[in-house]
């Protein structure tokens, strides 16, 4: 009886112990990807570590409040991407995703110009964790509208 | 037999346990009433917060309409995760106690596990294509859950092959331990890396989410919970019952 508990706290101490190795072992090898497995760059990475012209890069950021407008061809856009720190200005000539808008997060793939502008072919909207119904009016239309269906059910 | 209830014969190793807990006939008297009770109020919870998620739910200031795909990804992908911290317990429960009913309770969080990881992989990739104009990317949040998704068939898979081949269930339970080194990778990914995933909307106490959308969230957290604890319960008796048919046809055999 005595050596079974033991045996057991014995298996305790050994999974544990596997257990402790197992996960600083995945941190670790977290850690170290944390450059390497981050999606994008942000502006001040850019702007410390400038990549070559020409290199495939994604860079992320806000989109600076009154930096979009719409070149005279109707298609291409010019804007700034942001972080607090840096700011890229970024050109674009195609379709956006639903939710970019100015003030917004966004992903931009692409290479940097020799002038210091990022051409990005394809842009990627990002959504950030906030969750807001729409204004009040929006809101009101919703309800009216539900409470229609439920009494023409 | 007729009206006689069959006496549950049980294999040497319940036999032998010392544990009383461990007594199966204990657990499926507890099982038995349990699960119709969990399936059917996670059902009806569940279609509750669906029904409010797709009719009554407001939009969303920028996702629109798209964001009703919340009310069953959030919860799936918790529920995901959450089966994989289920056969991580357990299988810390079979190595060191060698309960036996710690391999099933694994074993019966697996299937249900992996469908949920499935459908939020799928939910997040229909959601992902108007909003951020991309089925997919290679992303730290969308990489981590896809290799729980594989972690999960690997699992069923090898728990299946020592059930039928007659391997130590040992062998599962470190496959178990060892892949929730994944759980908090996946959780931290959106905030040790750059991703294109939107970092947690809710932390401990705080909430950047609108009520409207929490309370139908929390609401459908519980139902897909309750759902999911009904089905590890009927899954741990359906393998319960295979293990003693299994062992009745062997002593059949031996009395031959």
């Amino acid at each position: 009886m005595n050596t079974g508990l033991k045996a057991k706290h014995q298996r305790l101490v050994l999974v544990v112990i596997a257990l402790v190795a197992i996960v600083a072992a995945g941190i670790l090898a977290a850690w170290a990807l944390r450059n390497q497995a981050s999606y994008f760059y942000v502006p001040s990475d850019i702007a410390s570590d400038p990549p070559e012209p020409g290199q495939a890069v994604r860079l992320g950021g806000m989109v600076e409040q009154g930096s979009l407008r719409t070149a005279s061809d109707g298609v291409t856009l010019h804007f700034v991407v942001g972080d607090g720190e840096a700011r890229v200005p970024v050109v674009f000539a195609g379709i956006v995703p639903d939710l970019f808008t100015e003030g917004s997060g966004v992903v931009a793939e692409g290479e940097m110009m020799p002038d210091g502008t990022f051409k990005a072919n394809n842009l990627l909207a990002k959504h950030d964790e906030n969750y807001m119904p729409r204004e009040l009016e929006q809101m009101s239309e919703d309800q009216a509208r539900a409470t229609v269906a439920e009494a023409t059910e | 037999m007729g009206a006689v209830r069959p006496r549950i014969s049980l294999p040497r190793s319940f036999a032998s346990s010392m544990h009383a807990f461990a007594n199966p006939a204990r657990f499926l008297r507890i099982a038995r009433p349990l699960t119709p009770v969990l399936l059917l109020s996670g059902l009806a919870i569940t279609a509750a917060a669906l029904v409010y998620g797709l009719f009554f739910a407001p939009a969303e200031r920028l996702q629109g309409e798209t964001v009703r795909i919340l009310f069953i990804h959030v919860p799936t992908a918790w529920l995901g995760m959450g089966g994989w911290t289920a056969i991580a317990i357990a299988s810390l429960v079979e190595l060191v106690w060698r309960h036996p009913l710690a391999a099933l309770a694994a074993r019966g969080a697996a299937v249900p596990g992996a469908v949920f990881a499935a459908v939020c992989l799928a939910t997040g990739s229909i959601w992902g294509r108007p909003a951020w104009g991309t089925w997919w990317v290679w992303d730290g949040r969308l990489t981590s859950m896809l290799v729980l998704l594989f972690l999960y068939i690997g699992y069923i898979a090898l728990a299946g092959a020592v059930q039928r081949e007659g391997g130590s269930s040992r062998i599962p339970a470190i496959f178990g331990l060892v892949g929730a080194v994944n759980i908090p990778i996946i959780h931290y990914s959106v905030i040790w890396w750059n991703s294109l995933h939107q970092p947690p909307s809710l932390g401990m106490g705080s909430s950047a989410m609108a009520a409207p959308f929490l309370w139908g969230l929390l609401a459908a957290t519980l139902g897909f919970s309750l759902l999911f604890g009904g089905v590890v319960l009927a899954r741990m008796r359906a393998l319960l019952a295979d293990i003693q048919a299994e062992a009745r046809l062997r002593r059949k055999a031996q009395e031959v």
